[in-house]
């Protein structure tokens, strides 16, 4: 075991949020290109998981890959979660730069002692003299009928566990420049990206599942929150596909003169506190909005985070998330419990009045 | 590795083999009618959320003669765990059409009251379960094969999952353990070549997974050609030596996957697809039933009548079914009054 052996490749200063320009991409073959640029300038970047080579992963995260690269380098494997990810693990830890595939996050179950006992703390055990450069990519979310063992977003349980980086893009912009900051990272980043801003053919359509991506490398540096609106009355801290939501709320309800911002945090780990705080300040007002479970969770870090700092910030703090219960099969039942846009409103229209 | 396929060695009387030709075109009408109402409204285009029937949905057409096979052994008292593609266990295993399809529809009068959906099937009456997690149905078998073992029961346990679950750590742990507690385990593994894109020989170290249960010290055989009779005899020694006392079995059935992997799966990475029609397991049963004079095509006619009788009724109850109520969207994360 030794350093990275591509040290040079990862520390190119690369553009950092560059001017998005004119070309659009979904989110998909936003995150392909990102994948394929860095396998294409660094031989010891692979791609490995179920179903990555011809099928092109379940979710497109790999469309296109193996054409490109072959199979040595675009690797489909048995359903063996926890071999394949520790594998990817090994081979970081000797310099390898692996980005390895969990189908579904829900799927963590039958591998998580890989990831959280040994890809989050071999860094830390060994006194900083390891690194585990890997990205572990999957694929989060419900809204489509997937029932309670697919549908899962579970960053928050993810987030808790230290010695993992965390990156949840909600736009094609963001999925490119994190992915390219992930496989270059020298930390192990888990990438979670939501079916729901692919883009896909076969699901629910998005606007904002197609946006401007700048065709050369740049990165969405890790742990940075972006104000996506700018807004007076109310702040919505959120992330993933809720930032859409978000976004198609507060502009309804300017029409009525009420100002939504809108924080998408993009990173989990680090969290960008410093834009919390900021946003919390500017409007007194706050909602959460996360797709993850409520209790224990990332809607509590931000109230903690801003009440730490200072507990007069907060006029009214709120939060939409799933309430404690497995996602539901039927759509009645889904949709009562997921942060749906008339759930994020109501929210707001109480918020304002306090 | 062993293929029975003769009458003279399976020993089937007739109305057994009818039985088994019977069950598989139950099976298989109810999946036609499943297919059908899946695609009915996904359209324009195919938006896996919309519709009547939405999700992810993993059709069993063509292994038919597992399932017949298997469940032709197994009493209600029996257990049966399954996977994310269950329709075909849980119909040989007795299911109530009605709650299964009610189910698959997502309304208040399915097993679940719509909250499991198809791939989250618990019927207790049957002691059927299922899950869409790979090879995670194995364990649940040793611990309902436990408690008939402490119970004094002669029930067994059978625990199926395809080719792919035969290489994930609880299939390894799970026959590990059954053959040291000599627990009544009947371990099937539906060998269908396919692990969503992933070949069999692309996955499996080994060409039959047979091999694998003598690592673990129980029987093994692998049945070839997706032939139902051969199943019923493979399964019948292993759910009798079970029942005896004997200790767990692994059986691999050599099966088929006749459609995709879940609905609107083109399967672009199948290079054998053209051919996949002609290796449909129950026309060539129905064929051979007939050539040795025990099935008319008024007989064949009729037990498709009556299955289609039988379908269509569990659909059309699904369907005017009331869907659950919103406001009961927190009901039963625990059980009430506790």
């Amino acid at each position: 075991m030794g350093a990275t052996s591509n040290a040079t490749a990862a520390q190119t200063s690369l553009p950092v949020e560059p001017d998005a320009g004119t070309r659009r991409l979904n989110t998909a073959k936003a995150l392909q290109e990102a994948i394929g640029s860095q396998m294409e300038q660094d031989d010891s970047v692979f791609v490995m998981g179920e179903d990555v080579a011809a099928y092109g992963g379940i979710f497109s995260s790999t469309t296109g890959l193996l054409e490109k690269f072959g199979p040595d380098r675009v690797i489909d494997t048995p359903i063996s979660e926890s071999a394949f990810i520790g594998l990817g693990i090994g081979a970081a830890v000797e310099g390898m730069r692996p980005i390895v595939e969990l189908m579904f996050v829900d799927f963590f179950g039958v591998c998580m002692d890989q990831i959280y006992n040994h890809m989050a703390k071999i860094h830390f055990e060994s006194g900083g003299n390891v690194r585990v450069p890997m990205v572990l990519m999957a694929a989060v979310g419900g809204g489509y009928s997937d029932g309670a063992q697919h549908s899962q977003t579970l960053w928050g349980t993810f987030a808790h566990l230290p010695g993992m980086k965390l990156v949840v893009p909600s736009n094609p912009y963001d999925a490119k420049g994190l992915m390219t900051a992930a496989i270059r990272s020298d930390d192990p980043v888990v990438y979670m990206f939501h079916k729901g801003v692919m883009g896909l053919a076969w699901m629910a359509k998005n606007k904002r599942s197609i946006g401007a991506v700048p065709e050369e490398d740049y990165v969405v540096p890790i742990g940075r929150a972006k104000v996506v609106r700018e807004g007076t009355d109310v702040s919505i801290v959120t992330l993933s596909l809720s930032v859409h939501h978000s976004l198609d709320v507060a502009e309804k309800l300017a029409g009525e003169g009420i100002s939504v911002e809108v924080l998408d945090l993009r990173s989990l780990v680090p969290l960008d506190r410093e834009a919390v705080i900021a946003t919390a300040a500017k409007t007194g007002r706050v909602v959460v909005v996360d797709e993850d479970y409520e209790s224990f969770g990332l809607s509590g870090e931000i109230a903690a985070t801003i009440t730490e700092h200072d507990p007069t910030l907060l006029r009214h703090f709120s939060r939409v998330c799933v309430p404690d219960v497995p996602i539901p099969y039927a759509r009645e039942l889904e949709y009562a419990v997921l942060p749906t846009a008339a759930r994020i409103e109501a929210a707001i229209r109480t918020a304002v009045t306090a | 590795m062993r293929m029975e396929t003769t009458e003279a060695v399976t020993g089937l009387r007739t109305e057994q083999r009818l039985g088994l030709l019977r069950q598989m075109i139950l099976i298989r009408t109810f999946e036609e009618a499943i297919l059908r109402e899946y695609h009915a409204d996904k359209s324009p285009g195919f938006d896996i959320g919309k519709g009547l029937v939405p999700g992810e949905m993993h059709l069993s057409a063509g292994q038919e003669p597992v399932a017949a096979g298997l469940c032709a052994h197994l009493e209600t008292g029996d257990a049966l765990t399954a996977t994310h593609r269950p329709h075909h266990l849980a119909i040989a295993k007795g299911m109530d059409l009605r709650s299964l399809a009610g189910e698959i529809f997502g309304r208040e009068s399915g097993l679940g009251h719509g909250r499991g959906g198809h791939m989250h099937l618990f019927d207790p009456s049957i002691h059927f379960s299922c899950s869409g997690i790979v090879a995670e149905g194995f364990p649940a078998a040793l611990g309902q094969a436990f408690a008939f073992q402490r119970a004094g029961t002669n029930s067994v346990a059978a625990a199926v999952a395809g080719e792919g679950a035969a290489n994930a750590g609880p299939f390894h742990e799970s026959l590990n353990l059954a053959a040291l507690w000599k627990l009544p385990v009947i371990f099937v593994i539906e060998d269908n070549d396919w692990g969503i894109s992933v070949a069999r020989d692309a996955s499996t170290a080994v060409p039959s997974n047979a091999v694998r249960a003598a690592g673990y010290g129980m029987p093994g055989i692998r049945v070839e050609g997706n032939d139902v009779e051969a199943v019923h005899a493979a399964a019948g020694e292993a759910v009798a030596r079970a029942r005896a006392g004997g200790g767990p079995s692994l059986i691999e059935v050599h099966t088929l996957r006749l459609w995709g992997h879940f609905e609107g799966d083109a399967q672009g990475y199948r290079p054998e697809l053209a051919g996949v029609p002609d290796k449909d397991p129950i026309p060539a049963y129905r064929q051979q039933l007939g050539d040795a004079g025990l099935l008319s095509d008024a007989d064949a006619a009729a037990m498709e009548g009556e299955a289609r009788t039988r379908v269509e009724d569990a659909v059309e109850h699904a369907k005017a079914s009331p869907t659950p109520n919103p406001a009961e969207a927190l009901k039963y994360v625990f059980v009430e009054g506790e």
